[in-house]
């Protein structure tokens, strides 16, 4: 089926800002949908609040948009009320890691059958660039006018820490194999968190000196590097990509655990 | 007949409305209502789950309401503050939810062990912007029971969360339960369309009746459900006219029928020259009161509020009328006595028997009151 068949056309155009990354997104998702063969009936798309959770609204899927950071919590929900549903969570990193930190360490470690696609654009883009918690060290957001002082979060090792026990990292440059690394999320039993990051042109680009989306994800090209790599080993400052964690460990199941 | 307590009453009217689903985090003094179900839902083939907070279990009965579940989480003052953002969620989305209360001493961490009635104008307004709820409360086991299966019933019949606002003393408090057999209770289920597959369904589209047929994530219907004003797709919109009437309509589906979901009883109402508004625990010392000054010639009279919001105006307004005096027994600072002053003609004669230290208001507390109103002195 045409990617355009998952869509809901009648909603177009979308809210996305000329050069973001979260269309690029949203395709790889219905490819990897479409690659596993499930049925649209079969799927459910639970979102938070943010640019990355639009995707929900936009697609021809059971679709929910919930409210900042709780999207897990409700996908928990919807999976426990209907385990033969698929449950894909599309989320920002401000959302994911931020607002909704407690949820997405609790969804690891309960190891739920969710996929989390995180959107990673290191900025909050929908209330017009504020620094985020993966907004790198020294990097300027409206609220960081100096460059920002904490240091960030390294989404795949938060989501190693807390047990999650799929976790993959990708960006929107390497778009096929950021699809393959979904449907594998999609597929893996438990809970799975596809890093996949995502250029911001308007809010993060323009205030930190790269203006357009092309030239972002040229910098994804260049400032990545496959786990093991020998591009890594010559680069050791490289951001790693690849599957990180895939273990086959006992899934959440309330029903599981009835006593005999 | 059963002898169990208060909040094991709430877990067997839920279980008789039907609830399947249950999300919850421990806080005193409903942390029984998790326990037992821990162990009754999964037996009855229901679902339960412990999430990491109170608002995780809001949100996450909201997601398996949507698959059609019968839902409920159950909490106190400070997880009930926690539950305020997913509140607004259910009643701008338009998710059947039940959320219990048991009230304890507030503000913030307050009297956890201690029973209190300070979260009324909470349940009615702890979620910002416009919009009305459902509150429900009651004072002896029996109807503790019948409340919690009304909730569940009018969750369903107007696709909102209803708040069952019970208190410590409830909550804890041993009586008879008599557990009435299958079908002795009406139970409400969820209207789902009748809109085959294939054909368009918008599931915000209204009836005639107000009312909005569902159908089930995972069914043959998808559309999208959102915290965003939105129109009859399901798709956020800002159009003023669609913004209006979806508040208009979210409003108006409970106040302007506010007489219909009013709950009440009335004790020695018809000739009571004072008469005493009273809801949960309050109201058994007020009945007492009441029942000890009949056996002594007083004229008194109780009306026992069993919903509290929409406010029973109508019914407050009617059986105020012609008293010497009203006496509003409550264990806050006036949050049910400032509403009855508001619909009354004659709200100089409203008065407030009340307490708000943690300690259970006695008979004795309430007669101190209505001695100095009737100028016998403290």
């Amino acid at each position: 089926m045409p990617v355009k068949d998952y869509l809901r056309l009648r909603f177009f155009p979308h809210i996305w800002c000329p050069g973001c990354g979260h269309g690029i997104v949203m395709s790889g998702m219905i490819r990897a949908i479409e690659e596993i063969g499930l049925q649209k009936n079969e799927v459910v798309v639970v979102s938070g609040i943010g640019c990355s959770s639009r995707v929900a609204g936009y697609l021809d899927f059971h679709t929910m948009h919930t409210l900042h950071g709780r999207a897990l919590a409700f996908a928990t929900g919807v999976k426990m009320g209907r385990p033969d549903l698929t449950v894909i969570v599309p989320m920002g990193d401000g959302d994911a890691l931020a607002i909704g930190g407690n949820h997405f360490i609790h969804a690891a470690r309960r190891n739920i059958d969710l996929t989390a696609v995180i959107m990673n654009n290191r900025i909050y883009g929908m209330t017009g660039g504020q620094g985020s918690p993966t907004t790198p060290h020294g990097m300027k957001s409206t609220t960081s006018p100096l460059g920002i002082e904490d240091p960030p979060f390294d989404l795949v090792e938060l989501a190693k820490g807390a047990g999650a026990s799929f976790v993959a990292r990708t960006t929107t440059y390497h778009a096929k194999e950021m699809t393959r690394m979904i449907a594998r999320g999609i597929r893996h039993k438990g809970f799975a968190v596809v890093e996949v990051m995502s250029q911001c042109p308007i809010y993060y680009g323009r205030q930190n000196n790269l203006t357009n989306g092309v030239e972002m994800m040229k910098e994804f090209r260049d400032h990545t590097a496959p786990i093991g790599s020998r591009k890594k080993v010559s680069q050791p400052d490289l951001i790693e990509r690849g599957i990180f964690v895939d273990e086959d460990r006992p899934v959440y199941s309330p029903a599981g655990l009835k006593e005999d | 007949m059963r002898f169990i307590q208060g909040n094991q009453a709430i877990v067997e009217g839920a279980l008789y409305a039907g609830l399947r689903f249950y999300a919850g985090y421990p806080i005193t003094p409903s942390t029984e209502i998790a326990e037992i179900l821990s162990r009754r839902l999964p037996e009855s083939g229901g679902t339960f789950i412990q999430m990491e907070d109170e608002i995780a279990s809001l949100c996450t009965i909201i997601g398996a309401s949507l698959t059609g579940l019968k839902v409920m989480t159950a909490t106190s003052g400070p997880g009930f503050s926690l539950m305020q953002e997913a509140i607004g969620y259910a009643v701008m989305a338009e998710v059947p939810s039940v959320i219990v209360n048991v009230q304890r001493g507030g503000p913030s961490t307050g009297l956890p062990t201690a029973v209190a009635q300070g979260d009324v104008n909470q349940a009615r307004w702890g979620t910002h912007g416009d919009h009305a709820i459902v509150t429900l409360t009651a004072s002896n086991l029996q109807d503790v029971f019948l409340m919690t299966v009304e909730g569940f019933n009018i969750a369903e019949t107007f696709r909102t969360p209803v708040i069952l606002l019970f208190d410590e003393v409830v909550g804890h408090m041993r009586e008879k339960v008599v557990i009435p057999e299958p079908g002795q209770v009406e139970i409400i289920e969820r209207l789902h369309t009748s809109v085959p597959e294939g054909t368009n369904f918008h599931p915000y589209l209204r009836r005639e009746d107000g009312r909005l047929p569902m159908s089930d994530f995972g069914g043959v219907h998808r559309y999208n459900v959102t915290g965003l004003v939105h129109d009859m797709w399901g798709f956020p919109s800002t159009d003023p006219t669609i913004a209006y009437d979806l508040l208009h309509h979210l409003v108006d589906k409970l106040e302007n029928r506010a007489d219909s979901i009013a709950r009440y009883k009335e004790y020695f109402v018809e000739d009571a020259q004072v008469l005493l508004i009273s809801y949960g625990s309050s109201a058994r010392s007020a009945l007492q009161m009441v029942v000890d000054r009949r056996k002594r010639g007083g004229k008194l009279g109780l009306l026992e509020l069993q919903s509290l919001w929409p406010f029973p105006a109508e019914t407050v307004r009617e059986k105020c009328e012609d008293r010497t005096h009203v006496l509003v027994v409550e264990m806050n600072m006036g949050q049910i006595c400032q509403q009855v002053k508001k619909v009354v003609s004659r709200p100089e004669r409203v008065f407030l028997a009340n307490r708000f230290d943690g300690v259970f208001i006695s008979p004795a507390d309430i007669l101190r009151v209505l001695n100095m109103i009737q100028g016998k002195g403290a």
